[in-house]
């Protein structure tokens, strides 16, 4: 019995990965087409400029995040 | 004792990545300990505890990493900074193509270097990871948010967003998912078939899929909804359009939702929901009841075995023959029966160490009725003083600044020599997780810790019970088979599911009391 077998998100799966190297590093040894982002935290990683920069996207849980 | 530490300023590298580069540091010649960490003020502190942070160390910032080492001489402290170095300046710190592996550093760069993407699999700081999945929908693609410690608030926001848009967003604290076939995260390789999975839980979905393989069958998309989906804040948000898109799916005949219990309200949304469905569909949330107005096409069940039982029996059109133990009752009882015989009359205790969150809870679950109060991280609010104990030892309380206990078991392993040495501890109750991106050799971790709980316990004039159950497929990397010999040769006495596992420890720590529970049904 053959399954048909089309793409579930439109296309051929392509994997952006940000974060831990590993899941980059499984991707590509499973030869799915991957590109791991060089990720900093922003603001230099100062926790306070990362939440408004988060406010700014519209989110963060303060009286101006957005609904 | 040598104190020595580089600083690299403006480094930055995933936590897991450094965790191993400190273990693998640790364990040069004359390296009494070493780590490696970003120079946070919580890092620090860790580092001042552990008389690692010099006046260099204190001088970096929180976006400088800091390589501390403690040797027995200044050679052996070199040698190992040298070895960091090495580590530091490679690209990655392992993986084929690293070298050749040009990394951009922003989203929208990686989208021109990858055209076609249609996944951002995020996996940073829980801090950080809501604004980078807004980033990932806003560029129009599907998001799997691994990180957790995201708010509920962001959460709602992504995920309407991501609603309003099309888009899955898969999280937070989504651990797996499997999509066309290909494993993501944390799960397991296992077969292409027709049966689709929605799952707000990510150990839960690899238990399913993975005894849904061992009876046969397959699997055509797994997707992974973040733990909190099916709470009453949430209230379905993902679940909703995943059984849409399965519905619609050809490939995806039978349909498993698998949640730990969900609120009311949500519930009754959902089976709203499927009574405008066709597909046959089993809703498996642990612990839950059936709730009233079941389609025809729907069946509800309680753990994780039934759920793959009840998919394949459903796929098949044959008939369910649920039973405790995949072997004859009685030969469990026998088996249970010679366990019990190594134990002390005061060694009543089962001690459950998870590091799949669902499987804590579906153990519990099934201990509950048949063992009586049992204290765990699972519940909110007061734990009662109790003789059982049941701890997801993924949970945010143990995995905050560190890596989950699939990636590393260092927490469970000094947990297990912990139990070992508390003389009502009967029965130590464990899950082994295989798959992609679970750590390479969990047997290898696991089996010198139980010796020396063993060890621990036989100074105590005790002996001790291990029982467990290894979730994975033969085509898992650790290699299913091998890992499963050297587990039973350390004396573990394996299951073949986390809930007969579960039924087994209390069988054990009852001396068989609750075996008429068992036989009458009552699971």
């Amino acid at each position: 019995m053959t399954t048909p077998q089309q793409p579930f998100l439109g296309g051929e799966l392509r994997v952006i990965t940000v974060g831990l190297d590993l899941f980059w590093q499984e991707l590509t040894r499973l030869g799915v087409p991957c590109v791991h982002v060089d990720w900093r935290p922003p603001a230099g990683g100062d926790p306070k400029m990362a939440a408004i920069l988060a406010k700014l996207a519209g989110l963060g849980d303060g009286p101006d995040a957005a609904e | 004792m040598i104190l020595r530490t580089i600083v690299k300023k403006g480094w930055y590298q995933d936590s897991v990545a450094l965790m191993r580069l400190s273990r693998d540091l640790g364990a040069l010649p004359g390296v009494d300990l070493a780590s490696a960490m970003m120079g946070t003020p919580h890092n620090k502190a860790l580092l001042l505890e552990a008389g690692l942070l010099d006046a260099e160390g204190r001088a970096a910032s929180a976006n400088d990493l800091i390589v501390a080492v403690r040797a027995t001489s200044e050679q052996a402290a070199g040698r190992a900074l040298d070895e960091a170095a090495l580590r530091l300046a490679a690209p990655t710190g392992s993986g084929p193509g690293a070298a050749a592996e040009r990394r951009p550093r922003t989203l929208e760069a990686a989208t021109r270097m990858l055209p076609g993407a249609n996944l951002v699999l995020i996996s940073v700081p829980g801090m950080y990871a809501a604004a980078e999945a807004m980033k990932a929908l806003r560029l129009g693609r599907h998001v799997l948010l691994f990180s957790d410690n995201v708010s509920v608030g962001d959460e709602k926001r992504l995920k309407t967003f991501a609603r309003r848009q099309g888009l899955l967003l898969m999280g937070p604290d989504c651990g797996t998912a499997i999509i066309d076939g290909v494993p993501l995260g944390f799960a397991n390789a296992v077969p292409r078939g027709r049966i689709g999975i929605a799952a707000a839980s990510g150990t839960g979905l690899q238990q399913v899929s993975c005894l849904i393989a061992s009876a046969g069958e397959g699997i055509s998309q797994a997707i992974g909804l973040g733990g909190r989906d099916l709470s009453e804040e949430v209230g379905g948000l993902m679940m909703e359009p995943a059984i849409d898109r399965l519905v619609a799916d050809a490939g995806t005949e039978v349909l498993v939702l698998i949640s730990k219990p969900a609120a009311p309200p949500v519930l009754a949304r959902l089976v709203d929901r499927l009574r405008h469905t066709a597909k046959p569909t089993v809703i498996c949330f642990l612990g839950g009841r059936p709730p009233a107005g079941l389609p025809a096409h729907v069946r509800f069940v309680p753990t994780l075995e039934e759920g793959a039982a009840a998919a394949v029996t459903l796929l098949r059109g044959t008939p369910p023959t649920p039973a405790p133990f995949g072997v004859p009752l009685e030969e469990a009882a026998e088996l249970a029966r010679q366990q019990a015989a190594r134990l002390g009359p005061a060694q009543t205790g089962v001690r459950g160490l998870f590091a799949g969150g669902t499987l804590a809870q579906e153990a519990l679950l099934i201990l509950e009725p048949h063992l009586g109060p049992i204290a765990s991280n699972l519940r909110t609010g007061a734990i009662p003083a109790a003789i059982h104990r049941v701890l997801d030892l993924g949970a945010d309380e143990f995995t905050v600044g560190r890596p989950h206990p699939m990636i590393d078991g260092a927490i469970r392993r000094d947990l297990l020599v912990k139990e070992a040495l508390d003389p009502s501890t009967g029965v130590l109750l464990l899950d082994v997780i295989l798959g992609h991106g679970a750590h390479p050799d969990p047997a290898g971790e696991l089996v010198p810790a139980i010796r020396r709980a063993r060890d621990e316990a036989r100074a105590g004039g005790r002996d001790l019970c291990v029982v467990g159950s290894v979730m994975g497929t033969p085509n898992d990397p650790q290699g299913y088979h091998d890992q499963v010999q050297r587990l039973e040769t350390a004396g573990v006495l394996l299951l073949p599911s986390n809930a007969q596992a579960a039924r087994m420890a209390a069988l054990i720590v009852s001396r068989g009391a609750c075996l008429a529970a068992l036989r009458g049904g009552d699971r």
